[in-house]
């Protein structure tokens, strides 16, 4: 041992803690701990890329959409422009498609409000810069947030394009009024946004919006037979801010047609 | 010589301090004794006395229920697995919301209890609620529901 020259002792070193980190590695958990097995809820189906279309001129209330979101969610009201949190809102046309230089489509929809929410891209940039992995994106396409990771440093609000995100400035259990006894709350400091119904997905499920508003379609972007894909094919769409790169997943109707809103 | 008495002594007097505790309390029985937590809830009642069996028996769930805590929040958020078997074959929703305090909804005489007793702080209850578990300010989510607290 006392021979050991410096090299060959740091090349131990380093061999023991690869070792050593491999082998914890290789025991994470896959099973429950104390016995047992994990399951996928039966109903859920499988889905590549969720996705989700939009057609404004068969979405009568915006406002209605985002109060059944919000309640659901128990997304806190609060009063405050500068601490609200929203996932589903209202925005104009011109607001959310600034880079949409088709000037009669900008003179014909200029002000018509557009529904805005996460735009769960194929790329995106939140989940890249999110110090914790606390938002990633799900195996089907999904950008999700694990609350009990969030240490509130906002990057993911700054990264995104879309202004999708809020941040939690106030205890957000003051602003509810009805309470939802089957959904979390969020706690001061941690920033959210919609999850895409994300539980209701895996219970077979639709979203709430898509529920409550014929307008809003959602389905698999990844399957060329499903409905979403085909309403895509066949009408004139945009995304918003399609330069960032992000690949937004939600589309918008657009026409310019006479007679068609 | 008399230095050496005194020292004697000294040390005597001083361990007899120290083991006070042990002598005082000697044949007495332990204050060690946990709390008593209560399983008086309206679901468990509900349930026929064969079912009422959490996923695994008290004492496992005692000691580990943390870790099975931990293990179902990165199943559910990160994998998407929401159901887990138990060994006799239960199916169960993991949800700590929806499924334990479902049945225990004493927050009050049954997570508290022991957790004071611990001198442990989880935060679980800052975002997780049901019925039972307090909000900010104190109140309770059916206090908030029916308006009884400003909410």
């Amino acid at each position: 041992m006392e021979n050991m020259s410096r090299r060959k002792f740091l090349k131990l070193g380093a061999l023991s803690a690869g070792l050593v980190t491999l082998a914890g590695c290789a025991t994470i958990q896959k099973t429950p701990i104390g016995g047992g097995t994990f399951e996928k809820s039966s109903s859920e189906e499988k889905v590549g890329k969720w996705g989700m279309f939009i057609d404004m001129s068969k979405v009568d209330d915006i406002d209605a959409i985002a109060e059944v979101c919000h309640h659901e969610h128990n997304v806190p009201t609060i009063p405050d422009k500068r601490h609200e949190v929203k996932w589903i809102w209202a925005e104009p046309f011109q607001a959310l498609f600034k880079e949409i230089t088709h000037e009669g489509i900008q003179e014909k929809y200029a002000d018509v409000p557009f529904v805005a929410t996460c735009n769960h891209c194929r790329k995106p940039v939140c989940v890249k810069v999110c110090p914790t992995q606390a938002t990633f994106q799900s195996e089907n396409g999904i950008t999700l947030q694990d609350m009990h990771r969030c240490i509130g440093c906002r990057n993911c609000m700054a990264a995104c394009p879309y202004g999708s995100r809020s941040f939690n400035f106030v205890e957000p259990r003051d602003y509810i009024e009805e309470v939802n006894p089957e959904y979390p709350t969020r706690m001061k400091g941690v920033v959210e946004k919609c999850d895409f119904c994300y539980d209701r997905l895996s219970k077979g499920q639709m979203p709430l919006c898509a529920e409550k508003s014929e307008g809003i379609t959602v389905g698999d972007l990844d399957n060329e037979s499903s409905e979403i894909s085909k309403l895509i094919r066949e009408n004139m769409t945009i995304v918003r801010g399609e330069s960032y790169g992000t690949e937004p997943s939600c589309y918008y109707k657009v026409s310019l047609l006479e007679g068609e809103a | 010589m008399r230095k050496k008495t005194n020292i004697v002594v000294g040390v005597l007097v001083f361990l007899l301090v120290v083991t006070a505790p042990i002598w005082l309390n000697f044949g007495k029985s332990a204050a060690a004794e946990g709390p008593e937590v209560s399983l008086d809830t309206p679901t468990i009642n509900a349930l026929p006395e064969d079912q009422r069996k959490c996923i695994y028996d008290t004492e496992y769930m005692r000691d580990n229920h943390m870790e099975i805590l931990h293990q179902w929040k990165v199943q559910v958020v990160r994998d998407d697995n929401r159901v887990m078997v138990t060994p006799d074959g239960r199916e169960f929703e993991m949800s700590l919301q929806n499924t334990c305090l479902d049945c225990h909804s004493n927050y009050e005489d049954f997570c508290k209890k022991c957790h004071d007793y611990n001198g442990v702080d989880p935060n679980c209850w800052t975002c997780h609620t049901n019925e039972s578990t307090q909000y900010a300010g104190g109140a309770t989510a059916d206090e908030v529901n029916s308006g009884e607290v400003a909410s």
